[in-house]
């Protein structure tokens, strides 16, 4: 007998044609599966009855174990257990190598931009590594829903960049999975507690994990949800707080530092349990054996703890201030706090996130499972199960987008806060005469030179037909999909030469990386406007020279040696001004340029005209 | 003629009622589909519709069309679990035959 569930009114389907969604929160630590189901959004459970799946694989010679069994068998067999993959997303292998100096396992050396990790079963990529734990939650959710998904929503932390959706969605494919878009956590969190249901208004979503925190700052506006600002600190989790309370007991008990790994791991143990139990009670007792035979007896009270992380928490404050800054908004704007993460269950944080924000945060729905039902609610509107009248979720780019033109400096294109899916064209031409291939490096950014922003890729048009600078008409077209993938194609329009990418860059930018390069855009604002300007004039001087010098060659007869000497002069003056920094300066000396050009540029025309007019009569024209 | 719910069932409506915030009961019906016929439908309601036939049980009000009473007439709607998935069951004394999987029906 088929089980079957409730639909909303007019969207019950046909036998085996239902419409199975998914949400996905795909974790650095632990990874959930939610849908909805009559209405209602869960996350699903293994047979064991796990609902969270830790985000680990093992790589056997003739298997693949992911979870727990995979988790548990870290210690013994490291190289061939991987962990965290999550961090290694979208990157190349020199940012691995960047991300810090001891790297858990061997990476095989190869010419490829995409880091493979090296196991028993073979070298893997961190996309595949990630499409295993996809496939894990995958049968998971096809066992509980009893039928094949039809799609899924995979969340991905607000501060990821192309590279990094990218690399996401690829594993969903490899998985199996028909990913219908991207979201982001903090978003997919506002979302399961019904706030995209509001018109609009800033909401704060708090983040406080295991091992990491982030605070985004969203703004929703007739549906769309803008990611107004990102902060963090990556080493910075519940896992702290644990290791405040054991470092306390440590002192407490008489316990070294040097203490055996064995007894270290019990205190860590002991120490969540306690914070766990703090949620609710006010006193923990301890008991804590000892290497020695003996134990240790005492009490922690909620009290005292609070003391142990307060200075934690006052951590995860600075960056909730800063990204309200960035944002440009104020406390008092913000008009809800949604808490995400099991360490956001600690009474003191949500105490202090309370005063903070000067309201109550919501915390209503569980924090370790927040992000997943976000997501498998978009996940059931987007499969169609729902009526009309449920809005989509749109989201925009988090850097803006160009492209590089002459003297190093960035066109933007698209900017940033830009809601997605969308198309921008802009026309450019040539630089020479008769320049016959355009070179297109589209970059990621706010900054205005070329050196300051981020490189995404390249490619170059050929086929343009060769004419004189400036008389090509080249559309250059931005396109980002819906789940923020940049296309960028150019297009001469009077051939119709095409050329262009994709961008799957290899390379990523961890948060603070984005965080600094806007924070950037900032601080340099003035330094960037004098820098696009210097580079303007240069790049404008360059041009002048280069046609007087086309012009020299070809009717340098129509000049006395002494005019053509004067001119020169003034040309090498000019060379000498554009090597300096002084913008007046440069534009003083392409006017002068320009001046003792002028009866030049006369004569020149004069004798164009009679070319032109020589041979025939008036009638003609 | 009537339209039964286990406590069970009726309990896990109530649920998924309030969760959804809106709607005055549950609807129960059959379509014409499916690889032996006929296929139920369970929805949830929002406005009652001419020749509605309501009945109240446990609270709740269920929600059947004349036509579609004719075919699930003495229906007991369970919930129930099969290892990892749970949902909704007719018990349809009019079943004559149906398909492997049980989503559809002849009577």
């Amino acid at each position: 007998m088929a089980l079957l569930q409730i639909s909303e009114p007019g969207q019950s389907t046909n036998p085996h044609e239902h419409r199975l969604a998914a949400g996905i929160d795909l974790g650095t630590t632990n990874s959930l599966i939610a849908s909805v189901k009559s209405g209602l959004a869960e996350t699903l459970p293994d047979e064991q009855g796990n609902h969270s799946l830790p985000s680990v694989v093992r790589y056997c010679e003739n298997e693949i174990i992911v979870g727990e069994a995979a988790k548990l068998a870290a210690a013994d067999d490291p190289l061939n257990t991987i962990s965290s993959v999550k961090r290694y997303m979208g990157r190349g292998l020199n940012d691995i190598k960047e991300l810090g100096g001891r790297r858990p396992y061997e990476f095989a050396d190869g010419d490829s931009a995409v880091p493979r990790i090296h196991t028993v079963a073979g070298d893997v990529s961190p996309v595949e590594v990630s499409s295993e734990i996809l496939k894990s939650l995958k049968e998971r959710a096809e066992a509980s829903l009893g039928g094949t998904l039809s799609g899924v929503v995979i969340t991905v932390p607000a501060y990821f960049d192309d590279a990094q959706r990218q690399a996401t969605k690829d594993a969903g494919k490899l998985a199996g999975l028909n990913v219908l878009r991207l979201l982001n956590e903090p978003t997919a969190a506002a979302v399961a507690y019904g706030l995209d249901k509001q018109a609009e208004g800033v909401i704060a979503v708090y983040d406080l994990g295991g091992g990491t925190f982030d605070i985004s700052i969203l703004r929703l506006n007739k549906g769309v949800f803008e990611v107004m600002a990102t902060a963090g600190d990556t080493a910075l989790g519940g896992d702290d707080f644990d290791y405040a309370i054991a470092k306390w007991i440590m002192d407490e008990a008489g316990i070294h530092d040097d203490t055996s790994h064995h007894q270290m791991r019990r205190l860590m143990r002991d120490a969540c349990a306690a914070k766990e139990a703090l949620t609710s009670a006010d006193v923990a007792a301890l008991n804590i054996e000892l290497d020695n035979g003996t134990s240790w007896h005492g009490e922690l009270t909620r009290e005292l703890f609070n003391q142990l992380i307060s200075p934690l928490i006052q951590k995860t404050l600075l960056p909730c201030r800063r990204a309200l800054r960035d944002a440009g908004v104020d406390t008092t704007e913000v008009q809800s706090v949604v808490m995400v993460g099991g360490s956001t269950r600690v009474p003191h944080v949500r105490d202090k996130v309370a005063a903070f924000f000067q309201q109550q945060p919501l915390t209503d729905i569980n924090p370790d499972t927040v992000v997943a039902m976000g997501a498998a609610i978009q996940a059931d509107i987007l499969a169609g199960n729902k009526a009309d009248g449920d809005l989509l979720l749109l989201d925009v780019i988090p850097l803006s987008l160009g492209l590089e033109t002459m003297g190093g400096l960035v066109e933007k294109v698209i900017s940033r806060n830009t809601t997605i899916p969308v198309a921008r064209a802009q026309d450019f031409t040539t630089f020479k005469d008769g320049q016959t291939a355009m070179s297109i490096h589209a970059l990621q950014g706010e900054r205005e030179l070329v050196s300051d922003c981020r490189s995404l890729g390249r490619f170059a048009l050929h086929g343009i037909p060769p004419m004189v600078a400036g008389a090509a008409r080249i559309r250059v077209t931005f396109q980002v999909d819906a789940d923020g993938l940049l296309s960028v194609t150019a297009r001469e329009e009077t051939t119709g030469v095409e050329s262009g990418i994709e961008v799957k860059p290899s390379y990523g930018l961890t948060d603070t990386e984005i965080e600094t390069m806007l924070r950037d855009s900032i601080e340099h604002a003035e330094d960037d406007v004098a820098s696009r300007m210097l580079r303007e004039q240069q790049v404008e001087a360059e041009r002048v020279l280069e046609a007087l010098e086309a012009a020299l060659a070809d009717d340098g007869d129509l000049l006395s040696a002494a005019e053509r000497n004067e001119i020169e002069l003034v040309a090498k003056k000019l060379i000498e001004l554009s090597k300096g920094s002084d913008v007046r300066a440069i534009k003083d000396g392409i006017s002068a340029l320009d001046k003792s050009a002028t009866e030049f540029v006369a004569r020149r025309m004069d004798g164009n005209i009679k070319k032109a007019l020589a041979g025939h009569n008036v009638n003609e024209f | 003629m009537a339209i039964t719910l286990t406590d069970t069932a009726a309990e896990r409506v109530k649920a998924f009622l309030d969760n959804r915030g809106k709607g005055i009961g549950l609807r129960l019906g059959i379509k014409t589909s499916g690889c032996s016929g006929m296929a139920y439908v369970l929805e949830f309601i929002d406005e009652i519709s001419e020749g509605d036939q309501v009945f109240e049980t446990h609270g709740l009000k269920i929600i059947v069309d004349a036509k579609s009473l004719l075919y699930i007439d003495g229906t007991e709607l369970d919930y129930g679990k099969e290892g990892l998935n749970e949902g909704f069951q007719f018990n349809n004394p009019n079943v004559k035959d149906q398909c492997g999987c049980g989503e559809s029906f002849t009577v």
